[in-house]
């Protein structure tokens, strides 16, 4: 790795870097308000059917695996830890320990991809699969299926967007700061990374309450 | 083509004029190009459909077997509202003149501009795939049970196009939005910026707000179509009714996302050929605003016979009258801006006044079905296609082509021949009056919409709503003819031919590939046009004489 970083400038529509970074985060700001109301509006719906079924869904929620959902949210929140520290290091120019806390940050991840994995295994056998693989258990009833529905669209995209999000990390580490492109004078692309790492943690904040604990008591 | 080098100075068209660099182009203005040509494109595929439907209810028989008719009206609604009507302006004129209206040298993210337009091209494709393959019957709003269990055809791809090309709608609004907010030049206050610069602003607030929710609700219909569960389906616990809410919590504002634009463009040229100051500046921006809030809390107007409870209905109703209040804010304003002007009938104006009138009768005509009472008698019949043509397409399209005109000279460099585009002008007023005035009284009279046949006592103001749309169909088509020709042959242009006092017109035309050598400061708001000499300044602070 070069251990010297490049000097940067601006594009042209920017008047210097701070002006390019300013803007790169609103920018990452904005378009998480428009996800926000992309997830808002599933768990809204979800909410709905929660209510208008809530025998029916309270029901089919308690065959979701708990201990998965749990651990999974153990290790998001901290994640988004590590990549705070990581945008500290890179504030502070301490470069390893940059490089550190984002492997950290990016295994996390990845962790939290694995249990989601075997979680789905799980739920394949227990035949909670909408459509490819679904049986009703006794004392279940026929709206438990949409619990399900949306179970794995919620879950799916969620780990979709956190796929993104450990591509991203493995982006800053493998090209931009291999490249030298992040100095404490300019990390704003690790700002906008992080930023959005924060708000993939923070849907599953919503989601893991929405599937696995409410009714289960 | 050496010539052509020669004569004009270097500007963002001819600098390294090769195919891969308008492909791979991350210039603004190269990109709004691109975006005509794809929305152009569309603009004629949906503008097919309509030729075919209004050919087919010129008699009671008919022409389409009714499972075409189906597709045809269905191909023309998803056309001309996601593949014309919302990108039309934002798209083309926003992407072109936002930054040079603010005295910026590009949007804040070229790259994303650039993703945008392959993005809506990419949608572009998966619908066409979609009508190629035997197209989609279900009207442009998709409702379930029908869409998802009984239709036939290629449902799924063409929501799929839709999902798509929300991201296009997203990218490039939340482009408008940050640039607007971070890369104003020196002196440019938000209170400076030109109306146009705020009719940006507010729609792309709308689309960022509106278009994540329509984008989750096409995929949960996606879903249930494709993998087969119930979502929305009653016989398995969905609720239909669901879906059409998350719908028209998108679509109503989309309806503000195709006027909003068209608003700000005629602001600019009504003050430019009037000469003189926009009235009532402030109350504009607000209008604009409190539009774009306004927006979001009226949907369910569109459900008043959908089985919704009486109360909810009322409130809607009621909630839709407040859209009234800023709309006739704007109408007001444009015309005392009128008053005492010098006023130009050059092309421009002439569409300008158009809109004015149509979307004052649309806007009118929306109170009537607005009206609880009175919809529930002309819910879903030519009443309310007519009334949101007024708006869509006498308005929002009016206002396309005036403002095509009125930057044609510094887009292209040259003028457009004026005894031609004021024949087009008159001729769209005239056309789209024969069309669609004669379906507000089918509609009263109580002709459904989207049925494939009508009893014979309506076919003569059948017959002349399909006489208007051929008239209408020459005026869409003329532009296309004599702006192409003076892309060759029309007269130079210099920087600012009419004297408008924005800072895009203090560029050379065509402006060169980054706008400005140096970041130009503001001195003072838009629209100081003097209309007893037509003397103007300009908004870097140079006063010029009228010539
Ligand atoms: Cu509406």
């Amino acid at each position: 790795m070069p251990m010297s970083s490049r000097t940067i400038s601006p594009e042209i529509q920017y008047a210097d870097l701070s002006q390019q970074g300013d803007t790169a985060q609103l920018g990452m700001w904005v378009f998480i308000t428009t996800e926000t109301l992309f997830f808002g509006t599933l768990i809204f719906t979800y909410y709905i059917y929660r209510i208008l079924y809530s025998h029916e869904f309270d029901v089919a929620a308690r065959d979701a695996v708990l201990w998965c959902g749990s651990a999974n949210i153990g290790i998001l929140i901290t994640s988004s830890l590590t990549m705070v520290l990581a945008i500290n290091a890179a504030a502070d120019g301490r470069r390893r320990a940059m490089i550190w806390w984002l492997i950290a940050t990016a295994a996390l991840g990845m962790c939290f991809l694995g249990i989601k994995g075997y979680e789905y295994n799980l739920d394949y056998n227990d035949k909670v699969v909408p459509v490819a693989n679904f049986e009703m258990k006794p004392g279940e009833a026929p709206a438990g299926e949409l619990f399900w529905v949306f179970y794995w669209v919620g879950t799916g995209l969620h780990a979709i967007h956190l796929t993104i999000g450990v591509g991203l990390v493995l982006y800053m580490l493998l090209w931009r700061i291999r490249r030298g492109e992040i100095t404490p004078d300019y990390y704003a692309p690790l700002e906008v990374v992080g930023l959005y790492w924060s708000f993939v943690d923070t849907v599953w904040l919503f989601l893991f309450p929405s599937i696995y604990l409410v009714g289960r008591s | 083509m050496t010539t052509i080098a020669i004569d004009l100075p270097r500007n963002y068209a001819t600098e390294e004029n090769t195919i891969v660099s308008w492909l791979f182009t991350k210039d603004h203005k190269r990109i709004a190009l691109l975006f005509f040509a794809s929305i152009t494109f569309f603009f004629f595929i949906g503008g097919f459909a309509a030729t075919m439907i209004r050919l087919h209810l010129a008699t009671p028989g008919g022409l389409l077997q009714p499972s075409v008719y189906n597709r045809m009206f269905t191909v023309h609604g998803v056309m001309m509202v996601w593949f014309f009507l919302i990108p039309s302006i934002p798209n083309t004129f926003g992407n072109f003149f936002l930054p040079m209206m603010i005295g910026a040298h590009d949007l804040a993210f070229p790259r994303v501009n650039l993703l945008s337009w392959y993005v809506f091209n990419l949608s572009g494709l998966v619908l066409l795939y979609a009508l190629v393959m035997g197209g989609i019957d279900t009207g442009w709003t998709f409702y379930p049970p029908y869409s998802t269990q009984y239709a036939s055809g290629y449902v799924f791809a063409a929501a799929l196009a839709v999902f798509i090309n929300g991201f296009s709608s997203i990218m490039t609004s939340l482009n408008f939005v940050v640039t607007t907010h971070r890369l104003r030049a020196p002196g440019m206050t938000w209170l400076r910026l030109p109306l146009f610069v705020w009719a940006m602003y507010s729609v792309s607030i709308v689309m960022l707000t509106a278009t994540p929710v329509l984008a989750m609700d096409m995929f949960l219909l996606c879903v249930e179509r494709f993998i087969g569960v119930g979502m929305f389906d009653p016989s398995r616990g969905g609720d239909p009714i669901l879906w059409q809410h998350m719908f028209w919590f998108y679509s109503h504002p989309a309806v503000y996302i195709m006027i909003l634009p068209a608003m700000g463009v005629v602001s600019e040229l009504i003050s430019c050929y009037a000469r003189r100051p926009i009235f009532g500046y402030l109350g504009m921006v607000m209008a604009l605003m409190a539009i774009a809030i306004i927006s979001f809390f009226v949907w369910a107007h569109h459900m008043f016979v959908a089985g919704i409870s009486i109360y909810s209905a009322v409130v809607f109703s009621l909630l839709s009258f407040f859209v009234a209040v800023p709309s006739a804010i704007k109408v007001f304003n444009w015309t005392v801006s009128l008053h005492k002007g010098s006023i130009v009938f050059d092309a421009p104006m002439l569409y300008a006044l158009g809109f004015v009138l149509l979307f004052t009768i649309g806007g009118l005509t929306g109170l009537i079905v607005a009206t609880l009472a009175v919809d529930v008698h002309v819910h879903d019949t030519y009443f309310v296609i007519a009334h949101f043509h007024y708006i869509m397409v006498g308005g929002t399209v009016s206002a396309f082509f005036g403002g095509l005109h009125y930057w044609w000279p510094k887009m292209t460099g040259r003028f457009y021949p004026e005894s031609w585009a004021r024949f087009a002008a008159t001729l769209t007023f005239v056309g789209f009056n024969l069309t669609f005035f004669p379906q507000f009284i089918l509609g009263y009279l109580g002709m459904p919409r989207r049925y494939y046949t009508y009893v014979p006592a309506w076919e003569s103001w059948n017959l002349l709503s399909s006489a208007g749309a051929s008239i209408l169909a020459v005026a869409y088509a003329l532009p296309l003819f004599y702006l192409g020709w003076s892309l060759l042959y029309g007269r130079r242009a210099g920087p600012n031919p009419w004297g408008a006092t924005g800072l895009e017109w203090t560029t050379p035309s065509p402006p060169p590939t980054h706008n400005w050598e140096l970041t130009p400061t503001v001195k003072l708001g838009p629209y100081s046009y003097n209309p007893e000499d037509g003397s103007y300044i300009t908004q870097d602070g140079v006063k010029h004489a009228y010539v």
